[in-house]
C-alpha cells in the first residue's frame, strides 16, 4: 500500500522539529527533576526528596525576594494595564491623525531597545535622582517595570480592540448613550478579555525581568531573578532548582490562563 | 385625496444643500453626497433607493449623527441638528448588521435606549414587554442575542430602535441579510409597523422591488445625487432620467426629435418617422433630441396593421409562465420589448420572423430629462 | 449658527484632543523611564568620567567615544586600537549572527511542523513551544548550564556511553554562549515564522507540485519567498536581543568571554567609566537601529505586515 503523497511533507522537517522540541525541554526537565533530588548534587541522582523545596521555603532571602518580585509585578502591571488601555483606546479604530504613528512607535519603544541599554540609562538617571532626593525605595523599580510592561499590555488590548466593530458604540450612541456610558456599558465589557490578557502578560514580564532590575536596584533590593543570578556565582545546590521549578510552574499557570482568556470570544 | 393628506403632514426631516466629501490620504477625494435637497414628511415611509456607492447610506448616517456634512444643513422638525451628537438626536437606527450587543440579552438590548435616557425601571420593563409583543418575540426575552436566528435578530434590532419612541426611524438595508421568504414577510411586517406606530421611516435599500412595494415616496439616488423623488407609481410610470428608468423595472428607450410641445406633453418624431405623444418630465430643459421611454407592459403588439405606432420585425418570443416577452427589432435598428400577460390557453398567435406592429398609448410614453 | 464645516472641524479637533489626553499617562511613563533616559545616555557619553564612577557633570570630553575602539597608553601616550574591545564587538556580532542563522535553520522546520498539524493539535504544539518562551531567561540559562557543564547532562551521558574520557569543555567558551543563546531565542524565531506559515495557502504548494517541482524546489521557490516576512521578523526578534545579551554570556561565559552587554556592565561597575559605557551603549543602539531599518525596508518592500 503506497503511502499517500502529502504535499506538506518536507524532507527531514519533522525530524528536526522533534529534535528541537526535545532539546527545548531537555534542560527544563532536567532542572525540574533534580529539584527533587535528595542529594546535594545537580547531576548525581540520589533519590526523591522535597527537602530543597522546604529549604527554599524557609530561606528568608528567598522569601523576601519573592515578595518583592510579586509586589513590584502587581503595581507595575496594574499601572501599565491602565495606561496601556487608555493608550490603546486612543490609538485604535481611528482614521490616521497627526502623531499617531509617532505615538505607536513611542509606546512600543521598550520592545525595540536592547534591555542592557535601557538598564544603564535608568541606572544613570536614578543614580542622580537618588542623590537629589535621597529616596531609595521600590519606586524606581516599579517605575522601570511599568515602563517596559506597557507595550506588553498594550498589544493584546489593541488586538482585541481592533476586532471590535465600531458599530456597537455607534448603536449605543444612537440609543442615547453618552460617550462615557457607551464606554462603560459596551466597550469595556467587550474589551475586558483583552485587558485581562494584557495584565497577565505584563505581570509575567515583570516577574521575569532580570537585566533592568539588576541595574536599577539598590543594595538588598533583590527580586527573585536577581537573587538567583547572584547565587549562580556560588556553589549551587538543588535549592536553585526548587526555586526555578516553582517559578516555572507559576509562569506556566499564568500563561495558560492568558491563552484561555485570549481564546474566549465574547 | 392622497395629495391633500400628504400636504397636511408636517416636515420631519429637511435636508438642505447637503454635501459630503471624504478626503482620503493624499489626493483622493470622494464626493459621497453632492448638494442634496430632500424633504421627508411626518409619518411617511420614505425610501432612499440606489446602487451601492450612491450615497444613500452616507445620507442616513448624517441624519443619525455618525458623521458631519461638509456643507449644508439638516433640520429635524425645523431645528438644525448638525451640532447635536447622535445620543442627543431623537432619531434611532436599525443597522444593516443589526449591531445587537452580544453581552446582553434580548430584553436588555431592547431596553437599552430607555435605560440611557434615564427612564425608571418599571417604565423600561413595561415598554420592553410591549415591544416584544409587537415583534412577537416574548419568549425570547432572556435569550442571549448570539443564540437567536438572523430573522429574530432583525426583529430585536427593530424593537430596540423603536422602544425609545423616536420621531424618526432610520433603517439601513435591514432586510438584505435575510433569505427571500423571510424578507418578503418582513417587508409586510415593516409596512404594518409603520402604519400602526405612525413613526417616520427612512428606509435605505438597493432593491427596487422592495422600494416599490413598501414606500410612500422614493428618492432615487446615484453617485451622490438625488435624481428623482416621487411616489412608487410616479417613479415607475414617469421616470425622469435614464438612470431611474434603467434602475427600476425594465424599459424601452426610443430616440427621437421634438416636433412640438404644449401642456406638459410633447410630440416626438421617432427615427422611423412615427410620431409619439409623450409626457414631459419636471424641470425639462428645451432641447431637440430626446429619449422617450416606454415600459414593456404599456405597449401592445399585434400583426402589422394600420394604426400601429411603430413597425418592426419580431425576433424572439420568450415565454415566462406569467407573461410572454416579445423582442422586436424596429426599423431604425433599435430593440423593443413588449410584455403581455398570458391568458390561459390562448397563444399570442405571433411567431418569430413576422412583421409586427407596436401600439403605444398616450399615457405610456415619457420623455427623459437627459 | 455654525457652518457645517465648522461643526465637523470642531468635533474632529475635540476627538484628537481626547485621544492625546488618553495617551498621556502611557507616553509620560515611557518618556520618563524608557525614551528619555536614552538621551541622557547620549549626553553622558560626552562627559568626563568621575573618579568613583558617575561623571563630572557639565564637563565634556570625547574620551568616552574615543575609548570605544582606541586606547591611549598611559605611559607614552601612543594610540593603539583597543584589541580587547574590538574582540568583544566582533564576538558579539559573530555570536548574534550565528545565533540568528542557527535559530532560523532549526526554527523553520519546527514552525513548519506546527503549521502543518491539524487545527486541533496545532494549539497544543504552539503551547508547547510557548512555554519555554515564557520561562524566565535566567532559569533557562541556568537550565542550559546544567546541560553543558563538565558534570552536566551531555558530558555525563557521553562519558557513560564511553564516547569520551574527559568532559568536553563547553562552559566558559564561546560555544557555550552560542548554545545558550540559540536555546533561549529559538521560540522567538519560531513564533513569527509560524504566524507567516499559518497564512500560507497550501494550494500554491499544490500548484508547484502540479508543475513538476520537487519538494526542495517547492520549498526554495515557493514556500520560503512567501514566508519571507516571517523569516525577517524572526531574525530581527532574535538578532536584536542577542546582540545586547547580558545574562547568557555572564552565566555561561564567565568573566572572560564578554559580549557587548557585559562590557557595558563592566564600565558601570568595576571599570568606573560611565562615559565609555554610555558610548558603547549608543553604539549598540546604532547597530540595532540599522538592523531595524533593514527590517522595515524589507518588510514594506515585500508588501508584508508584521507577522
Amino acid at each position: 500500500m503506497a503511502k499517500r503523497f502529502d504535499i506538506r511533507r518536507q524532507w527531514g522537517f519533522t525530524t528536526i522539529a522533534m529534535i528541537c522540541f526535545f532539546l527545548l525541554y531537555l534542560p527544563i526537565i532536567t532542572l525540574v527533576v533534580f529539584a527533587f533530588n535528595s542529594g546535594q548534587s545537580l547531576a548525581v541522582w540520589e533519590g526523591v526528596s522535597f527537602r530543597w523545596f522546604v529549604a527554599a521555603w524557609n530561606n528568608s532571602q528567598v522569601q523576601e525576594a519573592a515578595i518583592r518580585s510579586l509586589v513590584i509585578a502587581l503595581f507595575a502591571s496594574t499601572v501599565a494595564t491602565f495606561s496601556a488601555t487608555m493608550a490603546a483606546l486612543a490609538t485604535t479604530r481611528t482614521a490616521p491623525y497627526r502623531g499617531l504613528t509617532f505615538k505607536y512607535a513611542f509606546i512600543n519603544q521598550p520592545l525595540m531597545v536592547p534591555e542592557i541599554v535601557t538598564a544603564v540609562a535608568l541606572l544613570i538617571i536614578f543614580a542622580r535622582i537618588k542623590v537629589w532626593t535621597g529616596y531609595s525605595g521600590l519606586g524606581y523599580l516599579i517605575l522601570a517595570h511599568t515602563a517596559f510592561c506597557i507595550p506588553f499590555a498594550y498589544l493584546p488590548i489593541r488586538a482585541r480592540l481592533e476586532s471590535m466593530d465600531l458599530t456597537m458604540e455607534r448603536a449605543a450612541a444612537d440609543l442615547y448613550a453618552t460617550p462615557w456610558n457607551a464606554f462603560r456599558r459596551i466597550t469595556l465589557p467587550l474589551l475586558w478579555p483583552g485587558i485581562l490578557a494584557g495584565f497577565m502578560l505584563a505581570f509575567v514580564i515583570s516577574l521575569d525581568d532580570v537585566v533592568i532590575t539588576e541595574f536599577v536596584k539598590s543594595g538588598g533590593q533583590d527580586t527573585l531573578p536577581t537573587y538567583m543570578l547572584g547565587q549562580l556565582r556560588r556553589i549551587i545546590t538543588p535549592e536553585m532548582n526548587a526555586i526555578s521549578t516553582v517559578f516555572l510552574v507559576i509562569s506556566v499557570l499564568i500563561v495558560t490562563l492568558f491563552f484561555l482568556v485570549s481564546r474566549k470570544r465574547a | 385625496m392622497r395629495d391633500t393628506k400628504e400636504a397636511a403632514r408636517g416636515v420631519a426631516i429637511d435636508v438642505r444643500g447637503v454635501s459630503k466629501v471624504f478626503q482620503g490620504t493624499g489626493q483622493d477625494r470622494v464626493t459621497a453626497l453632492d448638494n442634496v435637497f430632500v424633504t421627508i414628511r411626518e409619518n411617511e415611509f420614505f425610501t432612499l433607493l440606489g446602487p451601492s456607492g450612491c450615497g444613500k447610506t452616507t445620507l442616513l448616517r448624517l441624519i443619525a449623527g455618525f458623521d458631519f456634512p461638509t456643507e449644508g444643513e439638516i433640520l429635524l422638525y425645523g431645528q438644525d441638528i448638525a451640532p447635536l451628537p447622535p445620543f442627543k438626536r431623537p432619531v434611532n437606527t436599525v443597522f444593516q448588521n443589526y449591531a445587537l450587543f452580544p453581552h446582553m440579552t434580548v430584553g436588555q438590548n431592547i431596553g437599552f435606549g430607555l435605560e440611557m435616557l434615564g427612564k425608571p425601571r418599571g417604565e423600561t420593563d413595561a415598554r420592553v414587554d410591549e415591544m416584544l409583543k409587537l415583534v412577537r418575540m416574548e419568549e425570547l426575552k432572556n435569550r442571549r442575542t448570539s443564540q437567536i436566528s438572523g430573522g429574530q435578530q432583525q426583529r430585536v434590532a427593530l424593537a430596540r430602535a423603536q422602544a425609545p419612541q423616536p420621531k424618526v426611524l432610520l433603517l439601513d438595508e435591514p432586510l438584505s441579510a435575510l433569505d427571500y421568504k423571510l424578507r418578503k414577510d418582513m417587508q409586510i411586517e415593516l409596512k404594518r409597523l409603520q402604519n400602526e406606530t405612525g413613526i417616520t421611516f427612512i428606509f435605505v435599500t438597493h432593491d427596487q422591488e422592495e422600494a416599490l412595494t413598501m414606500s410612500d415616496r422614493i428618492a432615487v439616488m446615484s453617485k451622490g445625487k438625488i435624481l428623482q423623488i416621487g411616489s412608487p407609481r410616479d417613479i415607475y410610470d414617469r421616470p425622469a432620467e435614464r438612470f431611474v428608468a434603467n434602475f427600476i423595472g425594465e424599459t424601452n428607450f426610443l430616440a427621437g426629435a421634438i416636433e412640438s410641445t404644449g401642456k406638459g406633453r410633447a410630440k416626438v418624431r421617432h427615427g422611423s418617422g412615427a410620431i409619439l405623444s409623450a409626457a414631459l418630465p419636471e424641470g425639462f430643459i428645451d432641447k431637440k433630441n430626446v429619449t422617450v421611454v416606454v415600459r414593456p407592459e404599456h405597449a401592445q403588439i399585434s400583426g402589422v396593421r394600420k394604426g400601429a405606432t411603430l413597425k418592426g420585425m419580431l425576433e424572439n418570443v420568450v415565454y415566462f409562465g406569467t407573461d410572454t416577452h416579445f423582442h422586436v427589432r424596429l426599423e431604425d435598428g433599435a430593440e423593443f420589448v413588449v410584455r403581455q400577460q398570458n391568458k390561459r390557453g390562448i397563444a399570442s398567435g405571433l411567431t418569430a420572423g413576422e412583421a409586427v406592429g407596436i401600439a403605444i398609448g398616450e399615457e405610456a410614453a415619457q420623455v427623459l430629462r437627459d | 449658527m455654525a457652518s457645517a464645516k465648522q461643526v465637523a472641524q470642531s468635533a474632529h479637533r475635540k476627538d484628537v484632543l481626547n485621544r492625546w489626553l488618553l495617551s498621556t499617562p502611557a507616553l509620560l511613563i515611557i518618556l520618563f523611564a524608557a525614551v528619555g533616559p536614552l538621551f541622557i545616555v547620549l549626553l553622558y557619553s560626552f562627559m568626563v568620567k568621575g573618579d568613583y564612577g558617575d561623571v563630572k557633570f557639565g564637563q565634556f570630553s570625547l574620551d568616552g567615544w574615543f575609548n570605544v575602539f582606541m586606547q591611549r597608553d598611559i605611559f607614552d601616550d601612543t594610540l593603539t586600537i583597543n584589541d580587547a574591545h574590538l574582540a568583544i564587538f566582533w564576538r558579539s556580532m559573530k555570536l548574534s549572527l550565528t545565533t540568528t542563522i542557527l535559530t532560523a535553520i532549526f526554527g523553520f522546520p519546527t514552525a513548519y511542523f506546527i503549521a502543518t498539524r491539524s487545527e486541533r493539535n496545532r494549539d497544543i504544539w504552539l503551547f508547547l513551544v510557548t512555554i519555554p518562551f515564557w520561562t524566565n531567561l535566567l532559569i533557562r540559562t541556568f537550565a542550559m548550564q546544567e546541560v553543558i557543564r563538565n558534570e552536566g547532562v551531555i558530558n555525563s551521558v557521553l562519558k557513560w556511553l564511553g564516547v569520551i574520557d574527559q568532559p568536553i569543555q563547553m562552559m566558559y567558551t564561546d560555544w557555550g554562549i552560542l548554545f545558550g543563546m540559540v536555546y533561549v531565542y529559538l521560540p522567538l524565531m519560531v513564533l513569527p515564522l509560524y504566524a507567516s506559515m499559518e497564512k500560507l495557502d497550501f494550494r500554491l504548494v499544490e500548484a508547484g507540485y502540479d508543475l513538476y517541482a520537487n519538494s526542495f524546489q517547492v520549498l526554495w521557490r515557493i514556500i520560503i519567498p512567501i514566508v519571507k516576512p516571517g523569516i525577517i521578523a524572526g531574525s530581527i526578534l532574535v538578532f536584536i536581543p542577542s546582540l545586547g545579551a547580558y545574562v547568557t554570556p555572564r552565566v555561561l561565559g564567565g568573566g572572560k568571554n564578554m559580549m557587548l552587554g557585559n562590557l557595558i556592565d563592566l564600565q558601570f561597575g568595576q571599570g568606573r567609566n560611565w562615559p565609555l559605557g554610555s558610548a558603547i551603549s549608543i553604539s549598540l543602539m546604532a547597530i540595532v537601529m540599522l538592523a531595524l531599518l533593514f527590517y522595515v525596508r524589507n518588510a514594506t518592500s515585500s508588501g508584508a505586515r508584521h507577522g
